[in-house]
């Protein structure tokens, strides 16, 4: 007797939106076993890591500011990989937004306009879009891997980044720190809610959410980019070009993530530094997939990113544990959802007598 | 003279860690399994080679231990893959997210231990030649190794029976598998070779190259080699080739330095990502060559029963 996986004649939607689920529990199940080990009281150790963290409003409008740059990046990256466009370089397509978008505030340092905020908007947008067009380029013109090309260029933002925080645009006032001035009030978004830190950046995260699913399930380009990704031989005979699903998966996230990129400067850090975020560029990958590519998955696994942000954080103060857990938890909720999407589209069957054909494989 | 001879054992020096996982990834690729998780293998190989060595004070040790950690991670990508039949893009991505996530907890207490590195070879009498001996005999016993390890695999891929048919494995999994071959059992072998060898790289990196441990040490190193299986048309030779290239690359920094010139760290340290990006467009522009030479299979998942 052994244990066989059958494919299945339809794939299933239960195995579809119940694997996120499972994935979650299983990163629940490794946490309590990972503090165990540790030698910490594990129950109390997953409260602080998922429940104190979002017990006051304050916490609320934490998860929601951390929640809105994984969105934007996920939405942006899940229009791409449902047309089999893989941008992997959100990370550095958010540090470009960052880039044109602090610039711009810089450039403006001080003025009172209302125009400040729509411009380094616009810029940041553009500054994404541009790095993410570098891929869309090589990959239509040149037939380059995106995936490379979009990953080698993360690093090449970085230290662009780094250059102008250490030198062009470092504060003169500074102590010799490597951060730009702080940027005047007319270039940081409003705060949403008071008491809290969360500003108007979550609402731009949700309207590119329905942007998203409109775009998606109501438009024909992305019904065409969705059928390029499902059946590519298909797409080819309907006519649907194939580079320019590539230049429109990649420069719709290279526009979110850059305007991801314009919120983190704009909103929580509030001017350039070497650093300007812990990696949500990367985290909106695991997003993307855990919330099935899908505008409402999204919304959903993006609070759960967040939330293991800021248990990492509270893991880290109240529990002296390494905020690096973060990153192995991430790492663990994305493996097992793609092994539990196996029942997507396969079923287990018990095999009790070998079967007649040949099955040494 | 001197400057050039120490160039080139610096270029050695700093080439090596691509040639392992390359050439690593070289094999897995032509069983047809496309593992993007050299990354998170590397760094998970190096810090565990680390943690090892710095334990048992045996550098020896570590490496095994580096390897072993290597192909374990290989081993869950495996399972996902071609047991599991998860998209192999996907399962990559994930496993070097993983494996940036694991070594960097895992390896938080030790980011500023320090260890005895493995000692260049001393060979008695040797080091008296001026020019030849240095370049012959200064290196580390992991650079000779690497350099068997790639005689190993063109012997084993072009010249073996079982290389035949890891290679046919790659091109048609199904017509293998009509023929009888274990296709899946196949590419688990070679999926798990892959993050061995990425594994020693990465613990040749906190071993040699830099023996410490830093967050993220491999700095995209496990990319590049990915990037250098397609820059080498899936030749072994020129894998060799191009990891020495650009190991010479990523020198660039300290040379500069050291003829003094006058340019920020930053527009140096950019070069290693900046020519595979431009390399990496030069050699697939030519889509026939890379379409004849690619594993026909690479990247597409198998299942017995179709």
């Amino acid at each position: 007797m052994r244990i066989r996986l059958v494919a299945r004649p339809e794939p299933s939607r239960l195995a579809k939106w119940g694997s996120p689920l499972v994935a979650t529990a299983a990163v629940l199940a490794i946490g309590f076993a990972l503090f165990s080990a540790m030698g910490r009281d594990p129950w109390h150790a997953l409260y602080v890591f998922f429940v104190e963290p979002v017990d006051t409003l304050y916490d609320v409008g934490e998860l929601l500011l951390k929640a809105s740059p994984i969105m934007l990046c996920a939405i942006g990256l899940a229009v791409g990989y449902r047309a089999n466009v893989w941008n992997i370089g959100a990370e550095g397509q958010l540090v470009m937004g960052a880039i044109f978008g602090g610039g711009v505030a810089l450039a403006f340092h001080g003025a009172e306009s209302p125009l400040v905020l729509p411009a380094m908007l616009f810029a940041g947008v553009a500054g994404g879009m541009l790095w993410a067009a570098i891929p869309a380029f090589l990959r239509t013109r040149f037939n380059a891997n995106e995936i490379l090309v979009s990953l080698m260029l993360v690093y090449v933002a970085t230290l662009v980044l780094s250059l102008l925080v250490h030198d062009a645009w470092r504060d003169p006032e500074g102590f010799n720190f490597p951060q730009s001035k702080l940027f005047t009030q007319s270039a940081l978004l409003p705060i949403l809610v008071q008491e809290t830190r969360l500003n108007v950046g979550i609402l731009l995260a949700l309207v590119a959410v329905g942007a998203g699913w409109l775009f998606l399930r109501r438009s024909l380009v992305g019904f065409q980019m969705r059928v390029a990704g499902l059946a590519p031989a298909a797409a080819t005979y309907a006519g649907i070009s194939s580079s320019r699903t590539v230049w429109l998966g990649m420069l719709i996230g290279g526009a979110c993530a850059g305007a991801a990129g314009v919120g983190e400067v704009a909103g929580p850090v509030g001017q350039l530094l070497p650093v300007v975020s812990p990696g949500y560029g990367f985290a909106a990958i695991i997003v993307a997939f855990v919330g099935r590519l899908h505008p409402v998955g999204i919304l959903f696994a993006s609070l759960l990113m967040s939330l293991l942000y800021l248990g990492g954080e509270a893991a880290q103060m109240k529990l002296a544990l390494p905020s690096s857990v973060t990153g192995l938890f991430q790492g663990t909720l994305l493996l097992f959802l793609l092994a539990a999407d196996v029942f997507i589209h396969y079923r287990l069957s018990i095999v009790r007598a070998p079967a007649p054909a040949a099955r040494a494989a | 003279m001197d400057h050039a001879v120490q160039l080139l054992l610096l270029t050695l020096a700093a080439g090596t860690p691509l040639v392992y996982a390359a050439l690593g990834e070289l094999v897995t690729e032509k069983s047809g399994v496309l593992n993007l998780g050299v990354e998170g293998m590397m760094l998970v190989g190096a810090v565990v080679a680390f943690i090892v060595a710095a334990t048992t004070k045996s550098p020896w040790l570590g490496v095994a231990a580096g390897m072993l950690a290597g192909a374990a991670l290989a081993l869950v990508f495996a399972v996902v893959t071609l047991t599991l039949q998860a998209n192999q893009v996907a399962s990559g991505l994930a496993l070097s997210l993983f494996g940036v996530g694991l070594s960097a907890f895992v390896g938080l207490e030790y980011v500023s231990v320090v260890i005895e590195p493995i000692k260049p070879l001393a060979i008695p009498g040797t080091p008296d030649l001026p020019v030849i001996g240095t370049l012959l005999f200064g290196h580390s016993p992991l650079v000779y190794l690497s350099l068997v390890l790639f005689a190993a695999i063109q012997w084993f891929l072009f010249r073996t029976r079982a290389g035949l048919v890891v290679r046919a494995v790659g091109e048609s999994p199904q017509s293998a598998h009509a023929i009888g071959y274990p296709v899946v059992r196949i590419r688990y072998l070679a999926v798990l070779f892959g993050g061995a060898c990425a594994g020693v790289g990465g613990a040749y990196l906190s071993l040699v190259y830099n023996p410490s441990w830093v967050e993220g040490m491999t700095a995209g190193r496990g990319w590049i080699a990915l990037a250098l299986v397609v820059f080498a048309t899936w030749k072994p030779w020129r894998v060799l080739a191009g990891a020495y290239l650009f190991g010479g690359v990523t020198l660039a920094q300290f040379q500069a330095q050291a003829l003094g010139v006058e340019i920020s760290a930053q527009y140096l340290s950019m070069l290693p990502y900046v020519a595979t990006i431009v390399v990496l467009a030069v050699i697939s522009r030519d889509a026939a060559t890379i379409r004849l030479n690619a594993p026909a299979s690479l990247g597409k998942p198998f299942h017995p029963d179709g």
